[in-house]
Order: C-alpha cells, then structure tokens, then sequence
C-alpha cells in the first residue's frame, strides 16, 4: 500500500459500506475518488474484505467504463461523442487535442500526467453540441479552435 | 404522526401571495454550462446593491421580497441561460451576468420587458411562454412543473398538488384498484419496450410477498437522450411519487434509483430530494398513517449502456457485472435478490401521480387510441431550436421539427428548406426516418411499422452535410463497445459489422461488403439474447434501406458525397483563389497549412486532420471539402 492515509480511507469506506458484497460498485465508486484510479492490490484487499473472489471484483472494476486501473492525469478531459456531438463533428474535436498534446487513442494521459482524454457516450448536454467537459465544468458549442485555447489556458494555470 | 399535506400548503401560498414577483432562473445542465450559476449570484448581489428586497426561500411568513429559485430544464437549451419573471409571464433567453441589473430595474422595480432580452424569430419578439412557438405547440404534462418549480424545494411541489396522489393511492386505494386504475389508462413504459405499465404492476402484484422491490431505471444510455436526466434534476419528487404508487400497487417495501454516475446533478437532486422525503414523512414508515412503509435509496451506475436491460440494471445493483440473463423468469418473479421486482422507466414513474390525480379516463383523452398520453423527446442535432420537448402520441415529424424546433439548419447553422435528410430515432437500437416520413404520426405501433422505434425518445437530427454511412459506423461502435460480451453473435459479429462498415468508411470495401453486411446483421439480430444486440444493426439496416446510394458511392466511387469520411476526402485550398491572408494557417489547430503572407497557402495532407476550420475561416471561398 503506497500510502496509508488512502488506505485508512478506504477501510473507512468498506466500514461505511457494512461490508456488503452487494455494495461492491459504490465502494469500487467511493474508492477511486481517494486514488483517482483502482490500484490492483487495493482491489485485491477489498476482495479478501467483503470476503468475494479478486476474479470477481477485478471483473466489475473492468466492466463498467467508469473505473480505472491505470492513473490518470491531473485533468481530465471529456469529450461527448454522443450521438447529438457527433453529427456536429465532435471527433475534429477529439483529433485537435490529440494533435495538441501529442495523444494518441491507446497512449491517452500526457508524460508530464497533466491531461487525459477520454470519450464519452453522452454527457447528456445535446442541445450544447458538440460538448466537453474538463473537471465537471462543461463547455459547450465548443470547435477546435476554442479547445486549443481552453487547453492553453490551463497550461498557462499550471505554469507550463 | 402522519403529514398533513394540506397544511404544508396552505403555509406556502399563504407565504407565496405576499410575494410581489418571482425571478426563476433555469439550472439544468444545459444552461449550468452556459454560466446560469453565475447569472443567479449576480442577481443576489445587484439586488442587494439596488436595494431590491429579495429572498431565496419561502420558509418565513413575513417574506415580502422577489423571490429568486432555481429551476430544473426548462427545455429551450439552446437559448439558454434562461430566466422567467412571474406573475408577468416573461422569459429572458441568453443572459448574461452583465444583464441582470437591467432585469432588476425594468422587470422587477417597474412592470416593463427588457425587449433586447426576449426570443426573436424573423424579428417578431416573443415575449413569454405563452407565446414563443416552441413552448407554444407542445403539451407539457409530465414536463408541465420540470422548470416551473423550484425542484429542490418539496414544500412548494406539495403546494402544487404533489404527494396528493400518494395519498391517495395509500389510504383510499387497494393495490388492484391502482393498477387497474393504470392499466385502463393506457400507459405504456417509456423505457423503449411500451409495455403496458399496469400490466406490469398486476404481474407483480400477484407474486407472493413479502419482500418485493421497485426500481426505476435512469440509466439513460441513449447517446442523444436526456428526458429522464431531466426530470431527475427537474422534478425529482414527482418520481418519488411515482415510486410509492408503484410500490403500493405491488406491496414493496424497498426501492432504488438507478442513476448514471455521469448525471452529477441528478443524483446530487434525487439524494436531496430524497432526504428530505424522508424528513418530512413521505417516505418511511407508516405514510400517511396507513401502516403502508417504503424507503428508498440512490445507486449510481457506473457506466454501461446494458444496464439499461431490466436484468443486467438488477445484476448491478447487485453489485455485479451488468449482463443480462434470460427472460423468463422475469423480475416481476424473480428480480432483485430472486424477489418480485418492477423496474420502470424515470418518466413511466413520474407521470403516474398524474394519471391518480385526473383519473385513467383523461388521461386516454391525450394522445392516440393505443399510445395514450404525452411523450417527451430531446431533439438535437441540425435544429434552430434543440432542447426537450413533449407532445402528445401521434404528433407527426414535421410539426416536431418544423413547428417546435423551429426548421432544420445547414452546416452554417441557418434554417433551410432543403436541408432535412434523416432524423435518427431511437437511439442506437433505433432507425432513420427521412422526408417520406414526415407525416408519420409518432407513436409506439406507426413506428414499429416504419422499421423504427420510439426508444427512450431521442432524435437525432440530420442536414444533407451528414454521411449516413458514417452514422451506422457511430452506431456500431456505440454498440459494439457496450456489447456485455455474453453471446457471441453479439460480441463478435458487431465487431465484424464495424470493421466492416471502417473498410467502407475508409475506402477498403469491395463489391462483396455490403451483402456480407446484411447477411452478418440478420444474424446479430438472430442470435443475441437481449435488445441491444438484437437491435445494434437497426441502425446499418434503416441506413442500408433509405440511403444505398451513399454506400454505392463510398464501395464502387471511393468518394464520400457528404465529405465526412476523412479518408475519401481532402481539404484543399484553391490556388486561383487564394490571397495568402494567412487566416486559415493562422487558425489550423494542426499547424498543417504551409504558406507566408501574401503567398499561395497549401495543406499538408499527412499532417491535415480535416477539422474544417480552414473551411469555414476563409473568406474567399478558397479552402474546399471534397
């Protein structure tokens, strides 16, 4: 365990939970808003704690887009390619800031773990389209153009 | 001791009509991201600094100020952030912080309209509801309150009527009488399916006991759909409502809100809404002081399209993976926990306090002979006016797109005549309509056999820029992606199909494609257990049946006519044309136009990601798709 204050809490997570295996999605919720992400031997102890085999907690921790296994970066960037953004070209959107910050569809969090990209099914915000969301703010009507601006004022925030 | 709902009301309108105006601010989702919030603290401050006399909650008697709330979607998201003024019935489209003063002086300190404010359409101003067509040409029942109310604030839904049904359904009311009371009104489930609700109930109802549960569904996957996220965030005590009848009908005792977890208001709302239900007594134990109990929880999905089948939704609530199982048993015998469950859909629930309310015999009187009622759609895409809408059943296409949405826009986002090609309906288990449709009434049977479904009510709609191909490609991923793994034919043919639909897509395809394309959808659509794989090729089939001639020319021309397909066009910059203004390289978020001031530009095609912002910067008619 990397670090024990993120432990303590997810021990108070399985406590809040009664430890029931029926709990498993909103304590694998609860847990990766600690970590950002679900670290293989956190997913493993939470097994041996509900007392439910690691196969079947790493299974829901990798049906359900929401989890994670891998860290992410310290924004995220959500792109909505829902039906309403796509036919508003919302992948010119998603292709600008791959080119911006040297992303590709596997390789989607940056070197310096400042950005991650991700698409997303529907962010419900149609009548905004094309739309995108970095850290729950949503932009809508968004272009390449304004997105390459958003992205430079965050990295100007964050002195790059 | 049990709520007395008469006087939780008459304690707020007596407070209400001390109240000179009411300021209604919209916080849906939509006008959140244009800056509402920002719109709603400015008027706390500019009425402070003007000495206007205001107030956030109606709690204290003595209250005489403006009050100022915030409300769920009101629907016209295009226009958004929006703000009503009441009694005067006025609504301000796109407001801005630097607004509200003028607001405050003009609508509120005097009775005067801030004309610069108000909707326009070919220069006719519009000034309130009442009158801007796109309100104007709808029925809004279930929506009637969604943006109307404060929807956190559960004493103002109780003084509208709210919680009355419960009460009803609760002491006056056995559970055969409320669903038949439901099944003579003719609902039918809003999830997509149309199963008579009633019918639902009674299967339930008729289970032995003693623990039965009931859940409703907003786990609206639906690329395109946002109605139930709507109504959770909107009037989320109207579904809770819907839930006790529910359970009163079939005799649960427990409940569950499925939400995405990607609706972080709506789930925020329900919480809320739900804790203070429970406070003031309308849910728990003994409600109304009939011994009848119920509670009720929130759990969030976690992103998967399938949970939307009503087995794969009880799997996950059961903290499993979400994959469907075999119908039967159905959840009515055996759903969560193996006990007699029903599942109903976010807007299925919140209309039923309003079927008690005026009765199963109104409630016929709307909407068409078998699809009673009203349905609620998000219309999006190429529409001057996107937003949520609802209308009765057998309200056509074209008053939808052209009476309420106000037209069909081109690429440049103006209206135009000629420029409606399809709407996409029902998701990516539904179907494309196009111009031969439009005067097909829109309910669950005319749907059905135009090949198309009503689904959860998104509609999609598309301008002759849209490569149809490259739709059915979207939807194939969509699915695809989602796909729970489970049957093959599922897991393994949709993956087929878009590797497929990609060759097409990205000139690859031969002759042979398409037919191996058919051949491969009819037996997805055989072979899968549950309505998403049997529905994923819905979308390549309707597009194969209305726009072949698109396929035709992206296999045998390797041309995409619409000039989406990045691979069968090319953006180029017409050399006659072009002045070397350096505007287009300027704004090339790729850096993929080469050329100094006053010199012929060139695009780079290896770096070009065909965006279109060239396109539509220059001003020359110089840069062209194609």
């Amino acid at each position: 365990m990397e670090n024990q204050e993120n432990f303590d809490k997810v021990r108070q997570i399985l406590e809040e939970n009664s430890k029931d295996k029926a709990r498993l999605i909103p304590i694998l919720q609860a847990v990766q808003e600690v970590y950002k992400y679900l670290p293989e031997d956190v997913l493993t102890f939470i097994a041996s704690e509900l007392d439910i085999s690691p196969a079947r907690v790493y299974g829901v921790a990798t049906f359900f887009a929401h989890f994670t296994l891998k860290p992410k970066g310290k924004h995220i960037i959500k792109v909505c390619d829902g039906t309403a953004c796509h036919v508003k070209r919302s992948t010119t959107i998603i292709d600008a800031i791959n080119a911006k910050l040297d992303l590709t569809a596997t390789e989607n969090t940056t070197k310096d773990k400042l950005f991650t990209l991700e698409t997303v099914s529907c962010l419900g915000a149609c009548g905004l389209a094309p739309a995108m969301v970095i850290d729950n703010e949503v932009y809508g009507q968004v272009t390449p153009e304004k997105v390459t601006k958003i992205i430079d004022d965050i990295m100007k925030q964050e002195g790059k | 001791m049990a709520i007395d709902l008469e006087k939780i009301s008459s304690k707020y309108q007596k407070a209400f009509k001390q109240i000179p105006k009411r300021i209604i601010i919209c916080a849906g989702t939509g006008c959140v991201a244009n800056g509402s919030l920002k719109v709603y603290d400015e008027f706390l401050k500019t009425a402070k600094e003007l000495k206007v006399d205001v107030c956030i909650e109606l709690k204290e008697e003595d209250n005489k100020g403006t009050l100022i709330s915030k409300s769920g979607c009101q629907g016209f998201c295009q226009m958004g952030p929006l703000v009503s003024v009441f009694p005067d019935d006025i609504l301000y489209t796109k407001v801005k912080p630097e607004d509200v003063k003028e607001i405050l002086e003009k609508s509120i300190i005097k009775d005067e309209v801030v004309e610069r404010l108000c909707y326009k359409n070919n220069d006719k101003f519009y000034k309130g509801h009442a009158e801007i067509p796109f309100y104007a040409k709808q029925k809004r029942y279930v929506l009637k309150n969604c943006g109307f109310i404060a929807a956190e604030d559960i004493e103002e839904y109780i003084s509208i009527g709210g919680y009355a049904s419960a009460k009803k359904a609760c002491l006056e009311m056995s559970p055969e009488q409320i669903c038949k009371e439901i099944l003579d009104s003719g609902l039918r489930g809003r999830g997509g399916a149309g199963f008579p609700t009633g019918r639902k109930w009674d299967l339930t109802r008729v289970q032995p006991g003693p623990k039965k549960y009931v859940i409703c569904n907003g786990d609206e996957g639906d690329p395109g759909a946002f109605m139930d996220r709507s109504v959770l965030e909107g009037n989320p005590h109207s579904v809770i409502e819907g839930m006790i009848i529910a359970a009163k009908a079939i005799g649960a005792d427990e409940g569950f809100v499925y939400v995405r977890t990607e609706y972080h208001l709506a789930v925020e709302r329900m919480k809320n809404a739900i804790k203070k239900a429970t406070e003031i007594g309308v849910l728990g134990e003994n409600l109304f002081g009939s011994g009848f109990n119920f509670t009720l929880h929130v759990m969030e999905g976690a992103g998967a399209f399938v949970c939307g089948e009503e087995t794969a939704l009880i799997a996950s609530v059961e903290g499993k993976r979400g994959m469907p199982k075999p119908k039967p048993p159905f959840p009515a015998q055996h759903g969560l926990y193996g006990k007699p469950t029903v599942i109903n859909n976010v807007e299925t629930l919140s209309t039923v306090p309003l079927i008690i309310r005026d009765g199963a015999a109104y409630y016929k009187t709307i909407g068409v002979e078998t699809s009673t009622g009203t349905k609620t759609f998000a219309i999006t895409g190429h529409v001057k006016n996107t937003g949520l809408i609802e209308v009765p059943f057998g309200t056509t296409l074209r008053e939808i797109l052209f009476d309420i949405a106000g037209g069909v826009t081109d690429d440049k986002g103006n209206v135009s005549e000629d420029a409606f090609k399809a709407v996409q309906i029902g998701g990516p288990s539904g179907a494309c309509l196009t111009k031969e449709h439009l005067d097909l009434p829109l309910d669950f049977d005319s749907l059905r056999k135009a090949g198309a479904m009503v689904g959860s009510g998104g509609l999609v709609v598309m301008n002759q820029t849209t490569c149809m191909v490259n739709v059915a490609k979207f939807f194939m991923q969509f699915t695809q992606n989602e796909s729970c793994g489970k049957c093959v034919l599922c897991r393994e043919g949709t993956k087929q199909m878009l590797m497929m639909l990609e060759d097409i897509t990205e000139g690859r395809a031969t002759e042979e494609t398409i037919p191996l394309l058919e051949q491969l959808a009819n037996a997805v659509r055989l072979g899968s257990l549950c309505a998403l794989g049997k529905t994923a090729p819905n979308p390549v089939l309707s597009t194969l049946k209305y726009f072949r001639d698109e396929y035709d020319a992206h296999v045998k021309e390797k041309r995409c006519p619409s000039g989406t397909c990045s691979n069968l066009t090319k953006i180029t910059i017409d050399q006659s044309k072009c002045i070397g203004c350096t505007a287009c390289a300027r704004k090339c978020p790729v850096g993929a136009i080469k050329g100094s001031l006053k010199q012929k530009h060139s695009i780079d095609q290896n770096v070009c990601v065909k965006c279109g912002v060239c396109v539509n910067t220059c001003k020359f008619g110089a840069v062209k798709r194609g």
